[in-house]
């Protein structure tokens, strides 16, 4: 079962740089809430930047990752 | 039905219908909070959509994906393009985008009882059970 740690860790291995936080939400080790600043996310769309997050984690979310809730922001940007 | 059947369904639905929700559950019976959040964002817009639970074959949940290429569930489609799931469904709603992209007046209060759906049955999920 993954942890909110090994997440975070990943999503900073596939963003160097970015600012993440990631909490789980039910202690289960399936619901995660995801945090990320990033600037790679600057002219993305929400969509694209979320997909990024995604993509991390591959088939892995709706199977052992059951939800992923995601925040993204760019740095100074304020949301 | 068919793969390709359930395939053509999906495109269809988001084709035909401006506002078209996957989700798990309808929008009176939510089977997931993620799902209960983006429906309600519509409810409370007052917009009138088309939902389609994805619960009754997991076929559904697959093609979906490979169309929209987005993971997880709900998601919802406006004039056919993905707008998101849950998290970028409430985000909009809380800006104004939600309400500005789907034309409406967005009241200043959300509504305080639970408002009531304006959901049009979509015809597959009774097909499969």
């Amino acid at each position: 079962m993954p942890t909110a740690n090994e997440l975070k860790e990943r999503i900073e291995r596939a963003l160097p740089g970015a600012q993440v936080a990631v909490q789980d939400l039910t202690g289960g080790g399936d619901h995660f809430r995801a945090e990320v600043e990033s600037d790679r996310f600057a002219g993305l769309s929400r969509i694209q930047q979320h997909k990024l997050i995604y993509d991390v984690f591959g088939d892995e979310v709706g199977g052992p990752i059951h939800a992923l809730s995601i925040k993204t922001s760019t740095p100074g940007d304020r949301r | 039905m068919t793969n390709d059947e359930i395939r053509d369904f999906i495109q269809n639905a988001i084709k035909e219908n401006r506002v078209m929700l996957f989700m798990k559950g309808t929008p009176h019976q939510p089977a997931c909070g993620f799902s209960a959040r983006a429906s309600g964002c519509l409810n409370a817009l007052g917009v009138q959509y088309a939902a389609l639970d994805v619960l009754p074959d997991p076929r559904i949940r697959e093609e979906l994906s490979g169309i929209s290429g987005w993971p997880t569930i709900p998601q919802l489609f406006i004039d056919g393009e993905l707008v998101g799931g849950s998290d970028i469904v409430l985000e909009m709603f809380e800006s104004g985008e939600l309400a500005e992209l789907l034309g409406v007046e967005q009241q200043q209060a959300p509504a305080v009882e639970e408002p009531q759906p304006q959901q049009r049955p979509v015809g597959l999920e009774n097909r499969l059970n």
